[in-house]
This record gives C-alpha cells, structure tokens and sequence, in this order.
C-alpha cells in the first residue's frame, strides 16, 4: 500500500519518452524499455516528484472525469509494480 | 528487454517491427581478459575501429530506426577516449545510454563527466567476490579493487547501477556473497548470468561448466533472494541451459528485437552471430542502417520460422523458444539452423549432455582471451 499523502518519484535513470516510431510512450529503465497504455503514460505524466498519491489522484480524476476511488486503485497498482521493480521510489 | 513477443501461430510469418536495442561494441581493446568473453576470437584491433563521426552517425540513424536503448559495450568502452562523445551523440538523439564497462579506465572525475553529457545508466561487471578470485578471471592485478571503487562512485552519483555477474563452476557457489555486494554497494540490480559457451568460452568449457547440482542451487538462491529482497534489488537469471531439457529462447526471436554493430563496423543480430561461418554481415561503412536492418542477409537468414528444420517446424513450443540457439546449433549440431541440441527433442541432446556431464566433472587451465600483437 502506498498512503495518500506520500510522493511517488521516479529514481534516476528512469524516464519517459514518446516512441515517435511506435506511435506511444515509453518508460526507459536500466535495460528495460517498457511500453506505456494511455492510463500508465498519464499516471507518469503527474508524477512529479512533487505531487503525493493523494494529488496525482485529484488530478486524473479531474481530467478524465473519472470517480477517484474507482482510478485508485489501478493507480496504486502501478505505482507498486515500478517499485517493486526499483524504477520508482516513495517518500 | 521487455519486447512484445508476436504470436506467431496466429500470423503465417513473423512480423518484426523495428529494433528496440542496439549494442554497439565500440571497441575489443580491453584490459582484462576473461576466459570466457563473447567477443570474437579474431579481435579487431584498434586501427580497424570506426571513428566517431561514423558511431555518432550510426547513433543516429539507430534512433531514427526506433532503436530506444544504447548500450555501449566492447571490449571496454572507456578505453576508446571519445567514450565523452558517445555518450553526448546518444543523448543528443534521446538514445537511452547505458555503459557496460569493467570499470577500468574509469575515474570519480571521467563518470561526474558522463553523466553531466546524459549517460542514464552504468552495467559493471563482477568477475568475483574478492580480489584473488576476481582478478584471476579477469586477469588483472588491482582489478576488483578499482571496480569497487566505481562501483561506489557510481552510487554516490545517484547513477543507476546493474552489477552482472558471469557465473561458471569456479565462482557459482558464491552467489550469495554476491548478491550481498551488490545490496552493500547499493546497486539496484544484479544480473546473474551463467556463462554461455560462445567465443573465448568454447575453449575453456572444462575449467567453466558449472555441475548440475551447482546450477540447481543457483537457481534456488536466486529465488529465494528475489523474494527477500523484493523492492531493494532486482535479480535477473540467466540459467545453465546445459543441464534443462529446453533451451532458452533466442532474444525474443533471431532479428526481432535488437542489433549488434561490431567495432569494425559489421551488422548482426546477435553477439555470437560471428561464430556462424557462412554469415555474411553488412556493415555500416557501406550500407544504411535501416537497410541493413530490413534486407541483410545474416538478419533475414533466421527470421520467422520458415527456416526451421524437425523437430522445431511443428512443435508448439517454437514461438517461445524460437527452436533455442543458433550459435548453440552450429557449435555442437554443426548446422545452425539445427534444433539447439539442449533441446530434449533434439537427435544430440544426450551426447550435448554427456559432454556437458564430463565438462563440469574435469577441470582445466583457463585459457585467457588475447589481443592479436
Ligand atoms: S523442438 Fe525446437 S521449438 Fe520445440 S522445444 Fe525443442 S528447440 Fe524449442
Ligand atoms: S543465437 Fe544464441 S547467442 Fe545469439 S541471441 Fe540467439 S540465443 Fe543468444
């Protein structure tokens, strides 16, 4: 469990990029290239490192007219997986 | 890599779409000298390199193609001293660069440089635990102390860090050291690689194949590690496939995901493609990347699975395994495009695993790879 106030980050050496080739975004790790759906690209793309859970999951219910309990967890799956995965740190 | 893998049984031959790695072996030149290096027996010499106009060109054109990851390899990358320049052209072109390196060659100042021009991650590599083990493979005295060092000034640089480790019968039994180093010197990754007989390997088969007990308790420790170590370090495992009854697959098919530019230039699908005699490789000095990719013969040779000989044709594991190693095929079935004889269906799976028994019960004088003068 990731709690709501806490500030996902992605560490260094991760980032994400869009596939101009591809035609999607990807996210660029140490010796992974993992190819990002619209959900995961716009989940990256407020984590900043400055927002928490709590406001990452404000936004994308906002700007996709979404019910926030409903995205959450989906979001916090996400976020654990790239964790679990050293790509991504919380504090 | 996380390639998507294209079901090919619902398709009647394999699509491939473009690369989505490219290693580009900048150089042989190397100051170690591992017994069982992937390079080529015939190592190109330094005046044979291509210079740097034509790798950053290269670079490009990989980019362009849709290659998104650039690992610079060799030999050791920081013994060519445009390692700076590499590494700003990958950035340039938004390559996502990742240095594979001995760490010789490498100082605190050189790496703060690098990764000033954008270099995004560092691959060290680990021969041993301790300096008399380590510096006995590598063949370089003060090696692993110095690899220590980077691998630190590494850390404390907040740059990524993958140890990979090359394991065979002399060193397997410490894993578990190891994957301590790795937590202590606070890498995120550790890739635990079993050796694979292709190059300089093939000759040191007796001195470095691991038993089957030995292969059996890497395995083991590997997920046992992963489990406890789960969110602190990531493990990747490259199991003994002489001792299993399928082989692995083939870099998610033979020209499918990724290519290999050689430092002289050369085009091909894989780091052990050389060992091939009849391949002919295009190279970069004559031929756009992009072409290469598409219409060389090398790449098109074992592309799909038109080319598959019985038993792979028509079993269904094929488009997991892609019928195992080509390299593997023509080393021991002396064709390549052969079921890999670590294949239980294969004609030579027994003898493969007899030679294999006799290879890890006997020992041998490691023969170390050297420059030609
Ligand atoms: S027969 Fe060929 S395709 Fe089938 S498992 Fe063996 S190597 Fe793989
Ligand atoms: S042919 Fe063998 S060495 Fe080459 S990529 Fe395939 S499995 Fe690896």
């Amino acid at each position: 469990m990731i709690p709501e106030n806490d500030i996902p980050r992605l560490l260094s050496g991760c980032r994400t990029k869009y596939d101009k080739v591809r035609g999607n975004w990807v996210l660029l790790a140490p010796e992974r290239a993992i190819k990002l759906d619209d959900i995961g690209a716009a989940i990256l793309a407020e984590t900043d490192g400055v927002r928490s859970l709590g406001g990452i999951l404000d936004v994308l219910a906002e700007k996709y007219n979404a019910p926030r309990d409903q995205i959450s967890g989906d979001v916090v799956k996400f976020l654990e997986s790239l964790r679990d995965r050293r790509m991504l740190e919380v504090s | 890599m996380d390639a998507p893998t294209p079901d090919a049984r619902a398709m009647p031959t394999i699509t491939y779409g473009p690369p989505i790695a490219m290693l580009a072996e900048v150089t042989h030149r190397c100051p170690l000298s591992c017994p069982y290096c992937s390079n080529p027996i015939e190592l190109t010499k330094r005046d044979g390199e291509l210079p740097t106009e034509v790798w950053v060109d290269v670079f490009r054109q990989a980019a362009e193609l849709g290659v998104l990851q650039m690992h610079l390899s060799g030999g050791e990358p920081a013994s060519r001293r445009d390692l700076e320049d590499l590494v700003t052209a990958c950035r340039e072109y938004d390559l996502y660069s990742n240095l594979i390196t001995s760490g010789i060659g490498l100082t605190e100042k050189r790496l703060a440089g690098l990764q000033e021009r954008g270099l995004d991650h560092v691959q060290l590599s680990l021969q041993g635990v301790d300096a008399e083990m380590a510096d006995l493979i590598g063949g370089y005295k003060g090696g692993y102390s110095r690899k220590m060092d980077v691998g630190k000034w590494t850390t404390a640089l907040d740059l990524p860090l993958t140890l990979n480790a090359v394991v065979h019968e002399k060193n397997i039994d410490r894993l578990p050291e190891m994957i301590d180093l790795a937590v202590t010197i606070g890498a995120r990754r550790l890739e635990v690689a079993t050796v694979q007989f292709h190059g300089w390997a093939d000759k040191n088969r007796a001195a470095l194949m691991p038993t089957r007990e030995q292969a059996k308790l890497c395995g083991q420790r590997v997920a046992e590690a992963r489990e406890r170590l789960k969110g602190t370090l990531v493990i990747d495992y490259v199991p003994a496939d002489h001792h299993a009854d399928y082989p692995k697959p083939c870099m998610g098919g033979w020209g499918s995901t990724g290519l290999n530019v050689v430092p002289d230039g050369r085009v091909m699908p894989c780091h052990a493609a050389h060992t091939i005699p009849h391949l002919v490789f295009d190279n970069v000095k004559e031929r756009p990347l992009a072409e290469i990719w598409e219409h060389s013969s090398a790449f098109n040779a074992y592309r799909g699975f038109d080319w598959m000989q019985e038993p792979c044709r028509s079993c269904d594991r094929k488009t997991r395994d892609f019928g195992g190693c080509r390299c593997q095929a023509m080393a021991m079935a002396g064709d390549a495009a052969a079921t890999d004889p670590v294949c239980i269906k294969s004609p030579l799976h027994a003898k493969m695993q007899a030679m294999a028994q006799a290879d890890a019960q006997s020992d041998g004088e490691l023969t170390y790879r050297v420059m030609p003068k």
